[in-house]
């Protein structure tokens, strides 16, 4: 609909090319020839993209490819170095996100920005009060709402407070936030990576409802299957260069996944069956009550032999967090868990983590960012991060050896394909695979009895997300013991050799992923089992 | 990427910043009839011009030294020990009571002695509002900000009740005992043929500081427990999984910063006053906050900053004496020395890192 795939092959050639479509076809948004470098790195390198009016236009790339950058200087943050930006025809300069906003581009980022402890009405004014006083704002802004609810399905109660929202109604304040503003052109980065499968849907819905009042939709993001759902035409990105746009109803997964990586990737794992022997991990009616009070396990028993992966399926938010916190040492649980047949202490005592260790319990917790890595530190002050009390690591009793703690984490850096392979650099300055990768190197490389992994895949490209699974599967063929949790159903059926379902805090089921697809796991993680198994399965 | 080299961040910034502050407080001397290239000499000579004035610039500076170290450790761990002042008081009642002890048969002997009383009164008043902090989550800002005012108090109550020579007016302990004395930098520097001024109160607890800045970097660079305390400070929910105890970092931070400020005692009390006085610190507690802020919590920087906020002290005082400049302009001074290194820190640097991205990109070009 956008450019033709003939067209759009030449990157060089683009810049001609959507000039010659916007003479037909009304134009939203238009880029020509945008470059941006951040001192050697070419983050944008001449890329062109038109997206027509009243679209759905999915950006698909692997992390790191360029397209956060590209609608930053969209929305203003950033300057590009070279190019133009031409919104419905006119040429405009966006200089600071205000002059987004005022030339009708709207954006909602993958962190929110909002307010946790003002009211979803608050915060939609936020920014955009007409006048000194707040009431006629809220009066004006409710009423939108109202309006807005009706039309698009994006119903939230404007008085509740926002911390007491699911990530999917905040997703809806950012939302509502942009069109408040009257944004004609909505931006999502990666709006789905929070949300579960039916929030995922609603929100296309949303977006459909919006796309038919002529509003255009940007979708950023790295998952196929939403690309190929709900968009209309797709640009491709691939180290910082577009490689091609193309009608969605004319290309395939296969293909996009090819253009986003430059070669076939395998999406498929490949491994061989199972041989499971002794139990390694074992739960025994486990119970967590969170800070707050919340019964968040409610007496699950489950058993992880060794060479086997023991998959967790279930919706974020059903227990699979703290589930892992108690596994790791740093949460509070009653009941039994016996590693390699000894019981281990859940008093939560919070050094634990280092107990667990010791015992040949390794794990790659689900947010990176927040626990599996210090961002500021340098690769290698990660790679020794829990692990610093190795003898290994130490010169002599008080002082450290940094040159062979160094050393060291430069080969498993290497080992684990980290690019770029530099252990002095920042955490932060790798991309979201190849921090990762460092967590992983960090937890395979200790070689545990036991891996506990979280999310192995999130916000990781395809390239990695092959080599990560790859190293869980030759883990589990050492005769290893791996936990595995994930939301990403299609990661849990490929990898697990054996599925169990969480669902607020109890195991809805156990099942073995030759005799199970997507639409039975789906039931379960709604909390609905029609099998003959009791809620509580067990070990299989 | 970084926007600007190293050395402007660490060198380029603090500079301009200092430069700007000066040229403030330059016309707010103008504005009170007085020259400042005058005051500018003034204070240069009185805080260098002699060995006299260098050795009260070195004292301060080693007072700012101790209690800029102190304020980074715990900072370090992101935790803001207010309290700084209190802990000094402490440790300069620890330094008292172990030197009145004895008879202190030589310096050398008494000197560790002090030294281990100061630290540990100073970390014991440090662990107070450390265990409320890390096991009842009181806001350490808040009690160690109090705990100053309860430790003023307190060293009053035991100075006039326990500590006061029977019959005398002033609220002073007795001296110490001349095997307390400490060489200062007359006597230390004599047998290497330099003449130093007997009067000025630099002694050698400035070299303890010294080496206090280089244990301090070992400590935070080299060791696991530095490492922990590091970690804690940059993600306490990534120090949780590494299995790092937040209550046993908070509480050792707390009380290495205690010792660190307990140990400036052997300066003011044991090397200077040679008795206990009330309000020994003279607010040293509170410089080393900024003095911290300004050195970027590295022991180079803060022994660079201690020196500027022993010049500013030691030339400020001089500037009282000899140009009639209010005492209180002259604080004024030293408080736009600190809302410039400190609290305007991103004025300069936003341009600045505009002006480096511009040079590169015409080098490029």
């Amino acid at each position: 609909m956008v450019v033709t795939t003939s067209q759009g092959r030449q990157t060089s050639a683009a810049p001609s090319s959507p000039q010659t479509a916007s003479m037909s076809d009304p134009l939203a948004i238009e880029l020509r020839g945008i470059s941006k470098a951040f001192g050697p790195v070419q983050a944008n390198k001449d890329i062109s993209i038109s997206v027509r009016k009243g679209t759905i236009h999915g950006i698909i790339g692997e992390n790191g490819a360029g397209k956060s950058t590209l609608m930053s200087i969209l929305y203003g943050f950033y300057k590009a170095d070279s190019g133009t930006v031409l919104i419905n025809g006119q040429e405009v300069q966006i200089t600071s996100s205000q002059a987004a906003i005022n030339a009708g581009i709207g954006m909602v980022f993958q962190h929110f920005k909002l307010v946790e402890n003002f009211t979803v009405l608050e915060n939609v004014i936020l920014g955009a009060e007409e006048g000194a006083l707040l009431k006629p704002s809220l009066g004006k802004a409710r009423k939108l709402l109202q309006q807005l609810s009706d039309e698009y399905e994006l119903s939230v109660d404007p008085d509740a407070l926002v911390e007491n929202l699911s990530v999917g109604h905040q997703q809806r304040v950012e939302i509502l936030k942009a069109l408040y503003r009257q944004a004609d052109i909505l931006i999502l980065d990666e709006p789905t990576g929070v949300l579960t499968p039916a929030e995922a849907d609603h929100l296309f819905r949303i977006l459909q409802g919006l796309k038919e009042q002529g509003k255009t939709i940007i979708l950023i993001t790295h998952k196929l299957r939403e690309i190929m759902d709900v968009t209309d035409s797709v640009s491709v990105m691939r180290r910082g260069e577009m490689t091609d746009t193309v009608k969605t109803s004319e290309t395939s997964p296969e293909a996009l996944a090819e253009l986003m990586v430059g070669r076939k990737v395998l999406l498929e794992v490949e491994k061989t069956p199972a041989a499971p022997g002794t139990p390694i991990l074992e739960v025994e009616n486990l119970t967590v009550v969170d800070a707050q009070g919340v019964i968040r396990v409610k007496g699950i028993d489950l058993q992880v032999r060794a060479g086997e992966i023991l998959g967790i399926a279930g919706v974020a938010g059903n227990g699979q967090t703290e589930l892992l916190e108690v596994l790791g040492g740093y949460q509070v649980g009653t009941g039994v868990i016996r590693m390699n047949g000894e019981e281990l202490d859940l008093t939560g005592n919070a050094s634990d983590g280092q107990s667990r260790r010791e015992k040949g319990i390794g794990h790659v917790p689900e947010d990176r960012h927040d626990e599996g890595l210090i961002l500021e530190f340098s690769a290698w002050e990660n790679i020794m991060f829990g692990y610093h009390h190795d003898p290994e690591y130490q010169k002599n009793g008080l002082i450290m050896d940094t040159a062979k703690i160094k050393q060291i984490a430069y080969d498993k850096m290497e080992r684990f394909d980290t690019r770029p392979l530099n252990e002095k650099l920042p955490a932060k300055s790798f991309s979201g695979g190849n921090q990762q990768k460092i967590v992983l190197a960090r937890e395979i490389e200790r070689n545990p009895d036991l891996l506990l992994i979280g999310q192995p895949t999130r916000g990781v490209d395809i390239g990695a997300i092959e080599f990560i699974h790859q190293q869980i599967v030759a883990l589990r063929d050492q005769g290893k013991a791996i936990l595995l949790v994930s939301v990403e159903l299609d990661e849990i059926l490929s990898l697990s050799d054996r599925i169990a379902v969480m669902f607020d805090g109890k195991i809805m089921g156990e099942r073995l992923p030759a005799e199970t697809d997507e639409r039975e796991l789906g039931m379960l993680m709604a909390g609905i089992n029609n099998g003959a198994d009791a809620a509580q399965s067990g070990d299989a | 990427m970084q926007a600007m080299p190293k050395w402007a961040d660490a060198i380029l910034i603090p500079f301009i910043s200092l430069l700007l502050a000066f040229i403030l407080s330059g016309l707010m001397i103008m504005a009170i009839g007085k020259d400042p290239v005058v005051a500018v000499q003034t204070m240069v000579q009185g805080a260098f011009g002699s060995t006299n004035g260098l050795g009260y610039t070195l004292y301060y500076t080693t007072n700012f030294i101790f209690t800029g170290l102190a304020i980074a450790v715990a900072y370090q761990a992101r935790l803001f020990n207010i309290g700084g002042e209190g802990q000094v008081m402490l440790g300069g009642v620890g330094v008292a009571l172990v030197c009145l002890a004895i008879d202190w048969p030589h310096w050398a002997i008494a000197l560790p002695a002090a030294m281990i009383g100061g630290a540990v009164f100073g970390a014991a008043w440090a662990f107070i509002p450390a265990y409320l902090q890390a096991k009842r989550g009181s806001h350490i800002v808040i009690t160690t900000m109090m705990f100053n005012f309860i430790a003023s108090a307190f060293v009053g109550y035991l100075l006039i009740n326990f500590l006061k020579v029977p019959g005398s007016m002033s609220t002073e302990s007795a001296g110490f005992p001349d095997g307390a004395h400490l060489p200062n930098f007359h006597d230390m520097l004599a047998p290497f043929g330099i003449e130093f001024s007997a009067n000025s109160p630099a002694n050698i607890a400035f070299l303890i500081a010294l080496l206090a800045a280089v244990g301090f970097w070992v400590l935070i660079w080299k060791t696991r427990l530095g490492f922990e305390i590091r970690s804690f400070g940059a993600s306490e929910t990534a120090a949780k999984y590494a299995g790092i105890n937040p209550v046993r970092i908070t509480i050792i931070a707390m009380l290495i910063s205690g010792a660190l400020c307990g140990l400036m005692a052997i300066n003011n009390v044991m090397g200077e006053a040679e008795r206990l006085i009330d309000n020994a610190p003279e607010g040293a507690g509170f410089i080393g906050i900024a003095v911290a802020l300004m050195g970027r919590n590295h022991p180079i920087g803060i022994v660079l900053a201690a020196l500027l906020f022993g010049f500013l002290v030691q030339g400020g005082a001089e500037l009282n004496l000899w140009e009639s400049i209010p005492r209180e302009l002259v604080m004024v001074i030293q408080g736009l020395v600190i809302l410039f290194t400190g609290a305007l820190d991103n004025m300069v640097r936003r341009p600045l890192e505009k002006l480096f991205l511009a040079l590169r990109k015409a080098k490029e070009a």
